[in-house]
């Protein structure tokens, strides 16, 4: 019993991040419809970007995080510029396939600047864990879960009580008539996909100081986020919190009782199980692409 | 033309050891032969059905850790006491299973995930070629996980009259791959040609339609699974004797991608596709090695597939092809005609 309280508290502190990754996913699949390859390197990204801020400029740990999220919008709106706008029309495995161009060229590059040595980054909070009865926490990851709360709800918010959420809501339900009325969808595209980004790089930069950095530790959480858009059904942000809490409930139960080596196939298992029995994911609506 | 053409190929390919004495390109073009196979398979799936497999290499990987594990014996303990022990089989026997039980994850993955098409698909075939991974990291038992296979036996094949013929050296591997390649192209060639063909490409152009006359879907994509699962673990046996050590890492998602990029730069649907297109990208990084750090070949590698999709969307062979007067522009297949004969076979 004490174990399932530890693991329920682990599930929360990781399921906030899940969740980060998976409304950004969720964003830029069902409103673009792009099966979006750099999404893990975003994370990457955001995990360096800390690194790069604590440790290399030498500033503080909470300037850090904006930083690293403003880096992921930037970086975002820069590849949907470059590569994805001059492939408006095209079919999606176009569009996949020079994703997995665009994530093997930016890994390779990440490799190559910082090496694939892993990398820590230093907190400010202090090592003793808060202990409360039979379950223990540190205080790094009770600050991961807070500020993954505060993130999902603004770009809850976002989507749903302002102007430009509703321009995205818009072009997600039918983009030749939401650009009909007057929405500049290519505009609207581009904001989706770094206002995506900017999420996945807040997602690495919260879990990277949590584990380590490396080059290749976006490849995972790329197909989390996808198990998680699959659990939760395209373009639903709802879906894609509980999602994202699903997927950490079942890593951590995984982990825990069956055998921590099958931690990562936790992720495929779920994508597979859903889509062969409830292809439309689980907290259905119409809409839904392939 | 179009008839000799591959034939001209073939014996440009078996000339190759004759001027070429370099082993280090020799084995640079045993690799990409069989990572070619690989692509050829993959090629029959996207081409022709248009469904991306992007997990295609657990196939390869399958075929390369049964080929080896039959090879090699086995003592696997399943349950208390109980065990399963395999003594070492010959090596062409390994070869055999490996495509049978290649062929038959084709089937299984087919059944279950042809339910979905689009984007669905290709995640769903990433997360069977990732769980495989998985299963071949931690089961130790079986696979001895990260430590690896070693001294996997090389193949051995028993000529009548003339005893065994142990294929150990570079230039009896390659011929060995060049033989199986030609095969595989020529079972695809005949496959894409047949009314199965037919079928296939005409649920790609438009499935309402094929299965508004009559083409059975399922069974057109399912058939199509297994023999290019069973293409794909071929070439996984042969790199497993080939090489002699296979790890976890054979099922590295990055070499998939490296078919993919084989099959959609020389043309998806062309059948010299993949050959082009594999041949380009299997020497490129032989070429680039001298001149810059690894890091920065794969930067390459991401760049050059960006490029020639932006550049040649359908890929090398059919931009070309037409300008130097080979076939038919394969865009434009003919359109399905269906008597009352053929219609009867596909329901």
């Amino acid at each position: 019993m004490d174990q399932l309280l530890q693991h329920l508290v682990n599930m929360l502190v990781l399921g906030g991040t899940y969740a980060l990754l998976g409304i950004g996913l969720t964003l830029i699949f069902g409103i673009m419809n792009v099966v979006n390859f750099t999404h893990g390197i975003l994370y990457t990204f955001g995990a360096y970007m800390m690194f790069i801020v604590v440790h290399q400029l030498g500033l503080n740990f909470f300037v850090a995080l904006p930083v690293a999220i403003v880096a992921g919008w930037l970086l975002g709106a820069a590849i949907e510029i470059t590569l994805l706008r001059p492939l408006r029309g095209a079919d999606i495995d176009t569009t996949m396939l020079v994703m997995i161009g665009a994530w093997i060229a930016m890994q390779s590059g990440a490799l190559w600047i910082w090496g694939g040595v892993a990398k820590s980054i230093d907190n400010p909070f202090p090592d003793t864990p808060l202990v409360i009865g039979p379950v223990s926490v540190s205080w790094l990851r009770l600050f991961v879960l807070a500020a993954a709360a505060l993130l999902i709800v603004i770009a809850y918010s976002l989507i749903n009580l302002t102007k430009l959420g509703k321009a995205m809501r818009a072009t997600f339900q039918d983009s030749d008539t939401a650009a009909l009325m007057g929405v500049n969808v290519s505009w609207i595209y581009t904001s989706t996909f770094a206002i995506g980004s900017s999420l996945a790089a807040a997602a690495g930069a919260l879990l990277g100081p949590v584990y380590v950095v490396f080059p290749q530790m976006g490849d995972l959480a790329a197909v989390k986020a996808f198990a998680i858009v699959i659990l939760g059904g395209l373009g639903n942000i709802t879906g894609a919190v509980i999602g994202g809490f699903i997927l950490a409930l079942a890593e951590e139960l995984g982990a825990g009782y069956v055998s921590s080596g099958y931690r990562d196939a936790m992720g495929f298992l779920i994508i597979i199980a859903v889509l062969v029995f409830k292809p439309t994911g689980l907290f259905a609506r119409a809409e839904r692409v392939g | 033309m179009n008839r000799i053409f591959p034939l001209v190929c073939l014996a440009v390919f078996a000339s190759v050891p004759l001027w070429l004495k370099d082993p280090y390109l020799l084995n640079a073009l045993i690799t990409t032969g069989i990572f070619i196979i690989g692509a050829m398979s993959m090629n029959l799936l996207l081409g022709f059905t248009g469904q991306l497999s992007l997990g295609h290499i657990a196939f390869f990987g399958i075929g390369a850790y049964v080929s080896a594990l039959t090879s090699l014996g086995y003592d696997v303990p399943i349950y208390g006491d109980f065990h399963i022990v395999h003594t070492p089989w010959p090596p062409i026997a390994g070869f055999v299973l490996a495509v049978v039980i290649s062929g038959f994850c084709g089937y299984m993955v087919g059944k279950l995930s042809f339910r979905v098409r689009g984007a669905y698909f290709v995640i769903v075939t990433i997360s069977f070629a990732e769980v495989v991974r998985l299963v071949a990291l931690n089961w130790v038992e079986l696979t001895q996980g990260p430590l690896a296979l070693t001294n996997i036996p090389s193949i051995t094949i028993g000529l009548p009259g003339l005893g065994y013929l142990v294929l150990k050296t570079k230039l009896q591997n390659y011929y060995l791959v060049l033989a199986v390649a030609a095969v595989s192209y020529f079972l695809i060639s005949r496959l894409v040609h047949s009314h199965y063909g037919r079928a296939m490409r005409g649920l790609m152009e438009n499935e309402t339609l094929a299965v508004s006359v009559g083409i059975d879907v399922t069974k057109a994509l399912t058939l199509t699974a297994v023999i290019s699962a069973a293409i794909a673990g071929a070439a996984g046996s042969l790199y497993a004797h080939y090489i002699r050590i296979i790890d976890p890492e054979v099922f590295a998602f990055i070499s998939t991608v490296t078919m993919v990029i084989m099959v959609v730069s020389g043309g998806k649907g062309s059948l010299a596709g993949p050959v082009v297109g594999g041949v380009i990208f299997g020497l490129l990084p032989v070429l680039l090695r001298p001149i810059m750090a690894p890091e920065a070949q794969w930067i390459t590698y991401g760049l050059v597939l960006i490029a020639i999709l932006f550049v040649l969307p359908r890929g090398i062979v059919p931009a070309l092809a037409p300008k130097l007067g080979f076939g038919r522009p394969q865009t434009k297949p003919k359109p399905v005609v269906m008597t009352e004969r053929t219609a009867e076979e596909h329901a």
